[in-house]
């Protein structure tokens, strides 16, 4: 049993630094708080150069048949992934240091939350079992709905906690509905025995609506039409690096379940049910950009967006194919990187207390040329124009789609669907580059002063866009064998 | 090619301050490329094939290369837009304010112009036309003129990105269905000259491709994002774009869309003959009812894409030729008349013609580059123009367009020479009105610009073979691979002989 605890090293490892900061908080001075943010930061640095050791690698050949009973699983799906949560965690934790300030009391346990939702997001990423993936998506949706609240003298905050609370558990309640349906019917809980059996489960009713409530309730994690509601608020209320961690880490995770259940586990199921995600992912799409586009507050614009782009990576799942999950992985670490930038530099332009309105951006060219380019490259990677990651996660995805396109109408639509909305994000999306560089109404030219942490974090952030977009060949290896890896399995 | 792109890094870390520097350095680098340009020309063996090439591999696992060249087709558009482009960053002092960021966003417009043209992968010929999207997004908005510049920013941007999307799908669909394993453009004709594309796909391809690249070219009735955001760009924004970028979608559809989807490309271009014809006669009748000057370069210059899309449409060996000499042609003359309105307007804050007049008096330079370009404009003999639409008439004549060729040639004769003639006995001769009194001649930096450009249009107006024996060769190719029939029957007549 102990020799095969190293499978979970990594979030044993995660959970225990979640421990020691809630000790740490016991016994440092109220002065030296900041401290712990920024150290756990480093923490999970190190973890994450842990993750890249070879020897945590060359777990991927070693069977977990015995271990948990083969509930878990280490591929390299399950290592990218857990690599995507934590590089997000450390670029949250750095930004929750900054942001201390407007949060109250218990800034110590808002960082233990902020690791504890990770090593949810962890567990989910290897999760191979229904138990395993309600566990973790518990673990993760229980420790947002406090994160989300976590400004209590803010009422909008607080408002967005019961919203998500109630819909949250409306969901969860969708899934375990469904996780009971299945098993009633195939008797297993299981991946693997699901997917041996999947042929004759096809032809029963029960075990279709069981599947089609797990469905709804991963929906509601990536937001995707029609669970989509309570995206804009939540996001607009709740604390910006819960926002930020909630349109990301929560988002990968819903991804990283419906890639292994409806790719790997089902694939059959998901083929009859192609019209059906092909409708879903359109009026994705079409619903967030259609809705982002008279938003003026940025948070709010960035949660219809992020709808959007729920919709775009689904385009990933209806290609089924090994194409279709590289490019939702491409997408996903692009998407990480400019969303965080938007985020960060949202926070740093914005007071305590006023909105998140996008005349703050005017004059950021003179307040800071620095904080600008982050911005606009940002702005233009989530519109997908080349030359970084945004655009090269699009052209993967509506590639994977084209090469399935041929003899299937419905691939078609989306297709014309997906391009009629990057068309109309553009506009919204050009508009924060339009605040920025012209429409000046404010006069404030104060300069932006930016603390050392956070301008590492973005300059991280603007090489990694660089990165992704200009020099994509060893990027596109690291997802295309993740995702091969992924189809071996199927195939076995 | 990568020099402007590089010199917009240097000057990013030249202080804001040191307006001198910063436009000296893209002065020097934007005339380097147009000298190496027109090393490489010179140089250029005519029956060579694919030549100045530079190949990096850049993603693998898809078959993409970074993969530059020139042959016959794209030689003399590369040459043009490099000087183009010097003659862009000469006419660009009519900036005032926030030079640093003006001159960084001309030169990866630049770079991305001369990208487009010289790249033989698709993406990368995709991937660097997008790359100048941006720049003149926000060259529109912040340095453009009058109240209309944000709605014309976003028109401008809206439209090429919908075009270019629309392509994008005609590109995937082309790798997909020819099977290959790289997007190299060499790579797919052969591939697609071995195992055509079936036909019903094509059927498909063909459309996306051609409205798509239409678009971009402002093919009617998708033209109007065209006058309106010429007429509110900045003046080398305005030259660069109607000059030289526009002429991608022109490029696109004689590089890839014929080639690759030759069955599709039969059926579709009947109909862009017409819509080409609409171009002629509509927005050359729109020109004349312009009293704005820029809206009357923009317009006519929208006319003019007529005639290089009735030249494609034709599809032989003529037409193509003609077309593509039309483009740098084309070039050349858009470039011009939007330097030499954007030094008018520099004078005087308007461009409005009914408040004009003897100006040839005031700035004899300016006055005659103007002059000149109307000319050329209306197909003077002497300006490579003529050389290229006369040679379009015939292709498109021989083609079996007879009734769009009379009603082409009219309309361009007689429409076009109308609103020329109008706008040169408005502008230049005349009394002189009060408000333009005060007004200089063009300085010698935009004049040597004009020069160039002029000189430029006399002699591939004079010498067009310098041009069309590349082109024609290359075209021939293109044809052949249309039209396997002619190949053969010349072969046989060669045999018989």
């Amino acid at each position: 049993m102990s020799e095969q605890l190293k499978f979970v090293q990594l979030e044993m490892m995660v959970v225990a630094l979640g421990l020691i900061v809630l000790i740490a908080d016991l016994v440092m001075p109220p002065s030296k708080r900041r401290l712990i943010g920024h150290l756990s930061a480093v923490a999970l640095g190190l973890i994450f150069l842990f993750s890249l050791r070879d020897s945590y690698v060359g777990l991927i050949n070693e069977s977990t048949d015995l271990f948990f009973n083969s509930r878990y699983k280490i591929d390299g799906l399950a290592i990218f992934f857990k690599r995507f949560f934590i590089l997000a965690a450390i670029f949250v934790l750095i930004f929750a240091v900054d942001f201390a300030d407007r949060i109250r009391s218990g800034i110590s346990e808002y960082y233990a939350f902020i690791i504890f939702a990770l090593a949810g997001m962890m567990f989910a990423a290897s999760a191979n079992d229904f138990s395993m993936l309600f566990v973790s998506i518990e673990l993760i949706t229980v420790t947002f709905y406090i994160l989300v609240s976590y400004q209590r003298h803010r009422l909008q905050s607080l408002e967005a906690g019961v919203k998500y609370l109630i819909l949250g558990a409306v969901s969860s309640a969708f899934m375990i509905y469904g996780i009971a349906l299945v098993f009633g019917e195939a008797g297993s809980l299981k991946f693997e025995d699901i997917n041996a059996k999947q042929s004759e489960l096809l032809g029963s009713k029960v075990f279709l609506f069981g599947m089609l409530f797990l469905f709804a309730g991963l929906a509601f994690k990536i937001s995707a039409f029609p669970f989509q509601v309570w995206a804009p608020d939540v996001y607009q209320g709740a604390p910006t690096p819960t926002t930020a961690f909630l349109s990301l880490g929560s988002k990968a995770a819903g991804f990283v379940l419906l890639i292994r259940l409806l790719v790997f586990t089902i694939p059959d199921l998901t083929r009859e049910w192609t019209v059906l995600l092909i409708g879903i992912s359109a009026v994705t799409i079409l619903y967030g950009n259609l809705c982002a586009l008279p938003q003026r507050n940025l948070k709010r614009l960035l949660a219809y967006s992020g709808i959007a782009n729920a919709g775009y990576l689904l385009m990933g799942i209806v290609a089924q194919s090994e194409d279709g999950t590289a490019a939702i992985l491409y997408y996903l670490a692009g998407y990480l990187f400019a969303l965080m930038t938007v985020f960060l530099i949202i926070n740093l332009i914005t007071k305590e207390g006023e909105g998140e309105d996008i005349s703050c951006l005017e004059n950021l060219n003179k307040r800071s040329p620095f904080l600008a380019a982050a911005m606009t490259l940002a702005a233009i990677s989530l519109a997908g124009i080349p030359p970084l990651a945004g655009f090269f996660g699009k052209f993967l995805l509506i590639k994977s789609v084209a090469v399935e396109a041929f003899g299937n109408t419905g691939y078609f639509v989306l297709l014309a669907v997906a391009v009629f909305g990057v068309v109309i994000s553009i506009y919204y999306y050009f508009g924060i580059v339009r605040a920025i560089f012209w429409n000046h109404k404010a006069d404030d030219k104060t300069p932006i002063f930016v603390v050392v942490p956070i301008r590492f974090a973005l300059i991280c952030c603007f090489a990694g866009m660089l990165y992704l977009g200009l020099l994509p060949n060893k990027p596109m290896k690291w997802v295309e064998s993740a995702a091969v890896s992924l189809i071996k399995t199927t195939a076995e | 090619m990568i020099l402007p792109l590089l010199a917009s890094l240097v000057i990013s870390f030249i202080p804001g301050s040191q307006v001198k520097a910063i436009r000296n350095v893209s002065l020097g680098v934007s005339g380097l490329s147009a000298i190496l340009s027109l090393v490489a020309f010179c140089t250029f063996q005519v029956d060579g094939g694919l030549q100045f090439e530079t190949k990096w591999v850049w993603v693998e696992s898809l078959g993409l290369n970074f993969h530059l060249g020139a042959d016959g087709i794209n030689i003399g558009i590369i040459f043009m837009g490099a000087v183009v482009s010097f003659a862009a960053v000469c006419c660009a002092d009519d900036i005032t304010y926030r030079f640093k960021e003006f001159y960084i966003l001309l030169n990866i417009m630049i770079g991305g112009v001369l990208g487009a043209f010289a790249s033989m992968d698709l993406f990368f010929f995709y991937f660097f036309h997008e790359l100048a999207l941006v720049p003149t997004f926000i060259m529109i908005g912040v340095w453009g003129r009058g109240q209309n510049r944000n709605y014309a920013a976003y028109k401008i941007t809206l439209y090429l990105s919908l075009g270019a999307l629309l392509a994008l799908i005609g590109l995937i669909g082309v790798y997909v269905q020819a099977g290959a394993d790289s997007f190299s453009i060499p790579d797919l004709i052969a591939k697609v000259k071995a195992q055509p594309i079936n036909e019903s796909a094509q059927q498909w391809i063909f459309p996306l491709l051609m409205f798509g690249f239409g678009i971009l070219v402002s093919l009617w009735p998708f033209h109007t994002w065209a006058p309106l955001g010429y007429g509110t760009a900045p003046t080398a924004t305005a030259m660069l774009h109607a000059g030289v970028l526009k002429k991608f979608g022109l490029y696109g559809l004689i590089r890839v869309a014929i080639p690759m989807a030759p069955i599709g490309a039969q059926f579709w271009l009947g109909i862009l003959a017409w819509l080409a014809l609409a171009n002629l006669l509509f927005c050359g009748l729109v020109a004349v009812r312009q009293r704005d000057l820029n809206l009357l370069i923009g317009n006519s210059s929208v006319a003019h894409m007529g005639f290089i899309f009735l030249g494609i449409a034709s599809l032989n060996i003529i037409g193509l030729t003609g077309a593509v000499l039309v483009m740098i042609a084309h070039g050349l003359l858009a470039a011009l008349a939007f330097g030499v309105s954007g030094h008018l307007y520099q004078q005087n804050g308007s461009l409005d013609m009914s408040q004009m007049g003897g100006l040839l008096r005031k700035m004899p330079l300016a006055g005659t580059a103007l002059l000149m370009a109307m000319m050329a404009g209306c197909g003077l003999p002497g300006f490579a123009n003529f050389a290229g639409e006369i040679t379009i008439f015939f292709a498109a004549w021989s083609a079996g367009f007879k009734v769009i060729t009379v009603i082409a040639a009219w309309s361009a004769l007689v429409v076009g020479g109308l609103y020329m003639l109008r706008a040169i006995r408005n502008i230049l001769h005349g009394a002189q009105p009060d408000v333009w009194k005060k007004t200089r001649d063009s300085s010698p930096l935009p004049t040597t610009a004009f020069g160039l450009l002029l000189a430029l249009l006399l002699v591939f107006g004079f010498a067009p073979g310098l041009l069309t024996k590349g082109i024609e060769l290359e075209v021939k190719k293109i044809v052949y691979l249309v039209k396997p029939e002619i190949n053969e029957a010349k072969q046989l007549s060669v045999v018989a002989k």
